[in-house]
């Protein structure tokens, strides 16, 4: 009796877990989890720079600006879906910093080739240990972060041209 | 005024659904003819009201009727038709309404062609299949409307999303639900068979090419739907172990389990209960993977549903149609009967393809979920990305790959394996002489140009092995379920060859390229000749062409496109190949690099990648030719 009645159970742990899955999310814009981060200053990123010869700035250049932090890997199907977005934001005059997580340079580099390469620096995080500071847990994923350093706004999952015409150009105009 | 009729259709197909799924199933409890016999009628109802709803709504796409809100976010007057016909099942809604379509084509099948079979065994079938109908018909119409309207209508639609707008995703989509819902006729007959509290080896075998066919489909569903990725997607990768393509890949592996478990079930009884939670969990996964993927739940696992009424109704509905199916599973999974067995048999080495290919979809579904378990259980945040799933994919699948020869030639009930080892020996070493020579002479990654050759030739030879025994002992009379289960591990031993020389043979290059530039790769040259700006129905496009020859012989000019359709968004890169049995030529366009019209181009020669897909035709075609065995062939009951 007890082996036929495994299965349900099982099936009663995976239910329960989508539940939860469910439940954490309700009653919110998935998309715009509510990041613990924001209003609070940016974490450090401590992290090697993925050279690619056009690069224009540096970690460093980084203080005293507004920027985007875009989370891709080359593995990442949706961030190819968002890559188009990702680069007329960038043609619109807009930093965005390129957070390579859980990739090879190598196969970062290629992809980059390929599709353009939007990114005024790009910082990899091969392991994705540091992701942890900034509570990432997957690509795509994209924050915003002020001039001062704080951390205004967070999406979770492809961006789309209405989420930055409507969310984040205005929100890198308040902050300059 | 047609999407009202539409709308008044599927809700008219929400009360078929309804009675279908009640009145044949209380028929068949209390056993009474009549309400058992409108099992069928119900069945074709159903089928007509739905498919005058899909008519209806189809009819809204080309007649541009931006009225209707899906209309309006899914298609626009510069969309060619092809693609207006496919924007029907482009988005959440209307693919809902494409899978309750061929559920209900599927539920008509299964009443035409069911005439052999008890009355109560196919009115039970019926109403359970008629209760997912219901389930989707509610899900349809309550959170994800397609006929809403938009009042004041668009002026213009917003177009179909462009990564969509090729030919090879307009069948994707249709071939994949007709696998994922195929797997629900089996997943009927256990459900009718545990209200029955008996297993009989006569509905097994009834069930059987049902689930072959339903197989069959998922497998050139998921072969297309990679075939895309491959070349619509520009990055020359064939699988990437997304969550999206997980869904789709797990009833893949339990139906393949399923096809195997069902044949022991049928022929030695043996298995039986296994066999019914095994049917009962690949459309459950069907289900689950139908539902993860269309209500944009796991393009990011960790959103776990877009809009939360949605995710609630999901997941009540699988808890009652998955927990409702085992708890029966529970109280009423029949005693073993079957045949007794050694442990050296044919059952027991089907036993472990079973153990292996279960074993390697709990691994996708851990992997595809666990981002959300490791959140729920406070582990801290993580992704699972591509190297968990390849390297433990691979380790569960060499078990499999070494056992495949000795399948076919074991006997059931009793065999000696040590007679097996012998007679194969020969093969075996045969392919590894092989593997040998292909380490040495092999210009990259020997090792898995060696892991290619063998684990090709092993199951080819092995598989031939079989063929020449037939040949040799039964006079060579082969029946169709013996050909097409050759053809499948044939396919099998092509997919695996495909496969590991893609990933091991392949060359890539990055290059800046200007025109008149000739570059080379192994034997071919690749000579650029500019980019023009051109324009098509719905897009601008800058065209490259690139002309490429074999030791000076020109074999083809490909044309490399970055669209930007009218309809805005970004860029598009539309990449273009050369394809032949032996290799791939694949070039891509990058970024302009200065004012004289120069490129950044990506150049690749993959070798032998066709035969991933040849390969995964040659299972699903294996499976098809099941269907057709004479043992399979239904006598009205006297």
């Amino acid at each position: 009796m007890m082996s036929r009645l495994l299965p349900l159970l099982a099936f009663i742990g995976l239910a329960l877990l989508l539940f939860v899955g469910v439940r954490m999310n309700s009653g919110k814009d998935t998309s715009a989890i509510p990041s613990p981060l924001i209003g609070k200053s940016a974490p450090a990123l401590n992290l090697p720079v993925l050279e690619m010869p056009e690069q224009s700035i540096g970690l460093q250049d980084l203080k005293g600006r507004g920027f985007v932090l875009n989370i891709w890997g080359s593995w990442c199907v949706s961030c190819r879906i968002e890559h188009p977005i990702i680069t007329d934001m960038a043609k619109q005059g807009v930093t965005v910093v390129g957070y390579n997580y859980k990739d090879s340079a190598e196969d970062a580099r290629a992809w980059l080739n390929q599709f353009g390469n939007p990114y005024a620096l790009i910082i990899q995080d091969q392991d994705g240990k540091a992701a942890l500071d900034w509570g990432i847990y997957g690509a795509p994923e994209t924050f915003v972060v002020s001039a001062k350093g704080i951390v205004i706004y967070k999406h979770v999952g492809p961006l789309t041209a209405e989420i930055v015409q409507q969310e984040i150009l205005p929100l890198l105009k308040g902050s300059p | 005024m047609l999407p009202e009729i539409g709308q008044v259709s599927l809700l008219l197909a929400l009360v078929f659904s309804l009675l279908l799924s009640t009145i044949p199933l209380w028929g068949a409890h209390i056993e009474n003819d009549a309400f058992m016999k409108s099992a069928r009628p119900l069945s074709y109802s159903l089928l007509l009201a739905v498919a005058l709803s899909y008519a209806l709504l189809t009819t809204a796409f080309l007649q541009h009727d931006f009225s209707v809100a899906y209309v309006a976010k899914n298609s626009n007057s510069l969309l060619p038709v092809l693609y207006q016909l496919s924007a029907v099942w482009g988005a959440h809604e209307g693919s809902l309404l494409l899978w309750v379509l061929i559920l209900c084509i599927w539920t008509t099948a299964v009443a035409l062609f069911s005439k052999a079979l008890p009355a109560t065994v196919i009115s039970r079938v019926l109403s359970v299949m008629g209760m997912v109908a219901l389930g989707f018909l509610a899900f349809t119409i309550f959170t994800s409307n397609p006929f809403e309207r938009l009042l004041p209508a668009a002026l213009e639609g917003r177009d179909l999303n462009p990564l969509l707008q090729d030919p090879g995703l307009v069948f994707h989509p249709p071939l994949l639900y007709l696998g994922y819902v195929g797997f629900s006729v089996a997943f009927a007959f256990a459900i009718a068979a545990l209200i029955d509290g008996r297993v009989d080896t006569q509905w097994i075998k009834w069930a059987r090419p049902w689930t072959n066919l339903a197989w069959a489909f998922l497998t050139v569903g998921i072969a297309l739907g990679s075939f895309w990725a491959y070349y619509e997607l520009g990055w020359g990768g064939w699988w990437f172990w997304d969550p999206v393509e997980n869904a789709s890949f797990m009833p893949w592996l339990l139906g393949a389990a399923l096809i195997h478990t069902q044949a022991v079930t049928e022929k030695r009884g043996s298995f039986s209960s296994w066999t019914l939670l095994l049917a009962i969990a690949t459309f459950s996964l069907s289900l689950l993977g139908t539902f993860l993927v269309r209500s944009g739940v796991l393009t990011s696992v960790h959103a776990f549903a877009s809009d939360p009424e949605r995710g609630m109704f999901i997941l009540a509905f699988l808890t009652i149609v998955v927990g409702g199916s085992l708890a029966l599973f529970a109280w009423r999974a029949p005693k073993e009967v079957g045949k007794p067995f050694q442990w050296q048999s044919r059952e027991s080495l089907l036993l472990l393809n079973n153990l292996f290919l279960s074993a390697a979809c709990a691994m996708v579904l851990l992997g595809t979920l666990y981002p959300l378990l490791a959140e729920a259980l406070n582990l801290g945040k993580v992704s699972v990305g591509s190297p968990y799933f390849g390297k433990l994919f691979l380790v569960l699948m060499a078990p499999i790959i070494f056992l495949i020869p000795f399948g076919p030639l074991s006997r059931w009930q009793t065999e000696n394996f040590s007679l097996l080892a012998r007679w194969l020996m020969p093969w075996f070493a045969l392919a590894i002489i092989a593997a040998c020579i292909a380490y040495f002479q092999s210009p990259l990654h020997p090792i898995k140009t060696a892991l290619a050759y063998f684990a090709s030739l092993w199951i080819f030879l092995g598989t031939a092995r079989f063929v020449w025994q037939r040949i040799q002992q039964a006079q060579s009379r082969f029946t169709a379920e013996m050909s097409g289960m050759i053809l499948a591990h044939i396919g099998v031993a092509v997919f695996c060859f495909g496969t590991l020389m893609t990933e091991s043979q392949s060359v890539e290059k990055d290059v800046a390229a200007k025109p008149g530039q000739q570059f080379e790769i192994g034997a071919y040259q690749f000579t650029f000749q500019g980019v023009k700006e051109i324009s098509g129905p719905n897009y601008v496009a800058q065209r490259g062409t690139i002309a490429i020859s074999k030791n000076q012989n020109a074999i083809t000019t490909l044309h490399p496109e970055k669209r930007q359709y009218a309809s805005g968004g970004g860029i598009l890169t539309e990449s273009d190949m050369h394809g032949s049995i032996t290799r791939d030529l694949y070039v891509a366009l990058g970024e302009p690099i200065d004012q004289q019209g120069g490129w950044a181009l990506r150049l690749y020669v993959k070798p032998f990648i066709r035969w991933i897909w040849f390969g995964a035709l040659m299972m699903a075609l294996g499976a098809l030719l099941v269907v057709f065995d004479k043992r399979f062939k239904t006598r009205p009951q006297q």
